[in-house]
């Protein structure tokens, strides 16, 4: 039986070729891009050898200790909101909506599968204010406030980048913690409301630490996505104002393609990358560490 | 939605009785329904809002856009700001393009996740569990890490103005996921099964083919639906990999919609953007559960 379950001639034709294009496209590029960061030039004018200099520079370099910033105080904020927003949604689905959440939880999702550069353009368009006030400047004008140039300050651009991030995706953490939510057992709620528990005691005691597991991996998975943010930035704000709002991955992208620097860019993407292991490896520890307490 | 309609006629009628479930009552606050109404309807409004402005933005001719608040209605619904943003904005060939990359980048994704998926789960075989973790590393690693080599290549390989650098970069990127997901649902299926097929002759290809596919078809199909939003939503790998207007897909040519065309024309920009929206939502309207299901499972195990 188990010979045909384990012939190594149909593993190799039913696996090999997603190994080989999986090797092709991703671990050999990898291996090849941690290469390229001792390098210095581009495809075009050709590599030469550079040493450590690129990582020395990262070292000393103001612009990618500003991109690094940027890029944790994004992530920390936005997977904290949407996690937050999305985990008070899941409650209302379920303690106040409860079977009747199917309509609105469908709704309030439906941003999360629009194109994120639509999405971008379509929020810098509601908060704009010249050539013409956008709707939420003409908003603020009609009920006698000033309006804001969002987009001229990193503070203020950062808030809109925050509002639309939430916007986008708390549907989507309210789906997922949701789905934890209503494996809570009812008895478990009901005996804990007899001993006197309810509002919020019985959210903190008790609905709070059966649904941490969820919880977990939906921080896992925000922070996990927020620290590779590309696409709603580039949108958005394209970085700006002057270099206000640069994630790592926007100043990796313009030091290969704009400088033309592949050796330096690739320093940043290997920076990138060992922070995202280095936060996912944090959060699992931590929470591994809670969940045996609790 | 289908399924929950005869539950949720079944909950407000007992609601209209005053016979909640005793057990959910217990998480009571002090918010009268009235309160949980007004947050609802704000919820809703913030998410559908934008998208009615958006829609009648995109109606308006530009001095109505630039001479009016941003509140009002169009003076006249101007629809050929539509056929402008799709024939002189490229719009329609943008799309062409986007369609030829993520369309042979899903098929080739789905034919190699499933077929792995099986190996990796299916059979017994010495190593199949660290061939699978090597896999999801690949999802932790952002795709700047592998952009750099890959422009080399293509560009030395002379691919730089085709659409291949896109379908070969989109298949590789997103295979752990789909790898991933694919081997998640065969876990559900017993092995045993192959086996009495094995009992029965069929070889172990053939049990694959014939017997593992059409099982797992629907997951194919969420599988399917996941990476083909992932694919068609990318904005980094398409901006690497097509330097040429003639190749760019809808998210690149919608971003340079708004150079192209300088400040002046609003009307066909919104109506892109819309375009652009609408394609996708249209998808949602029929699939959503479907799409939720998968894009949540996706998102859970990564």
């Amino acid at each position: 039986m188990h010979r045909v379950l384990g012939d190594r001639r149909a593993v190799a034709i039913l696996l090999g070729p997603a190994l080989l294009v999986y090797s092709l496209i991703m671990l050999v590029p990898m291996i090849w891009s941690v290469g390229y960061s001792f390098t210095k030039g581009n495809t075009i004018q050709g590599f030469t050898w550079n040493g450590f200099a690129n990582f020395s520079r990262l070292w000393s370099d103001p612009n990618a200790h500003q991109a690094l910033w940027f890029t944790l105080k994004y992530a920390v904020v936005v997977t904290v909101g949407q996690v937050l927003v999305g985990y008070l949604l899941a409650l209302l689905y379920v303690f106040f909506l409860k079977r009747a959440s199917a309509l609105v939880r469908t709704l309030v999702f439906f941003p999360m599968v629009l194109p994120t550069v639509a999405v971008g353009l379509l929020f810098k368009a509601l908060f704009q204010i010249a050539p013409q006030y956008g709707p939420v400047n003409q908003l603020l004008v009609d009920v006698g406030l000033h309006p804001i140039d969002w987009f001229s300050s990193s503070s203020t651009a950062f808030i809109v980048l925050i509002i639309m991030d939430v916007w986008r995706s708390m549907g989507f953490y309210a789906v997922l913690l949701y789905a934890g939510l209503v494996d809570i057992p009812d008895d478990l709620l009901e005996s804990a409301r007899l001993d006197g528990a309810s509002g919020l005691r019985l959210v903190r005691h008790i609905v709070l630490p059966l649904s941490f597991p969820v919880l977990m991996s939906s921080l896992i998975f925000s922070i996990n996505g927020t620290l590779k943010v590309f696409d709603s930035i580039v949108a958005l704000t394209n970085g700006g104002p002057g270099s206000g709002t640069t994630p790592l991955t926007l100043q990796m992208f313009n030091t290969a393609f704009d400088y033309g620097d592949y050796g330096y860019g690739s320093a940043i993407a290997f920076l990138l990358t060992v922070v995202c292991l280095l936060v996912t490896l944090v959060i699992f520890r931590v929470s591994r560490r809670d969940l045996t307490k609790g | 939605m289908s399924t929950d309609t005869p539950m949720r006629t079944q909950a407000r009628t007992g609601m209209a009785y005053g016979k909640r479930p005793p057990a959910r009552r217990a998480l009571r606050f002090r918010f009268g329904r009235a309160t949980i109404r007004v947050l609802i309807t704000l919820l809703l409004l913030v998410e559908i809002l934008p998208m009615i402005w958006m829609f009648l933005t995109s109606l308006k001719s530009n001095s109505d856009y630039l001479d009016n608040s941003a509140w009002s209605l169009p003076r006249h619904w101007l629809w050929s700001n539509y056929s402008t943003a799709w024939t002189t904005g490229h719009i329609g060939l943008y799309i062409r393009n986007s369609a030829l990359a993520v369309f042979p980048s899903l098929t080739l994704l789905l034919l190699l996740g499933t077929a792995a998926g099986f190996a990796l789960q299916i059979m017994v075989w010495k190593g199949r569990n660290i061939t699978l973790l090597v896999f999801l590393a690949g999802l932790m690693v952002p795709v700047q890490m592998i952009l750099l080599p890959l422009f080399t290549v293509y560009f030395q390989a002379g691919l730089s103005s085709t659409l291949w650098p896109l379908i070969l970069t989109y298949t590789g990127s997103n295979l752990p996921l789909t790898v991933f997901m694919m081997s998640t649902f065969y876990k559900a299926i017993p092995r045993e099964m192959f086996e009495a097929a094995t009992l029965d002759g069929a070889g172990i290809l053939r049990s694959f083919w014939s017997i593992s596919v059409p099982m797992v078809r629907n997951a194919i199909l969420t599988v399917g639906l996941v990476e083909f939003f992932f694919i068609w939503n990318d904005l980094l790998v398409a901006l690497t990999f097509t330097n040429n207007q003639n190749l760019s897909t809808i998210q690149v040519g919608l971003l340079n919609f708004t150079g192209q065309f300088g400040s002046t024309q609003y009307g066909p920009l919104f109506a892109a953007i819309c375009i652009n929206v609408f394609g996708t939502l249209l998808i949602y309207l029929f699939l959503n559960q479907k799409i939720m299901k998968g894009l949540t499972g996706g998102a859970v195990k990564g």
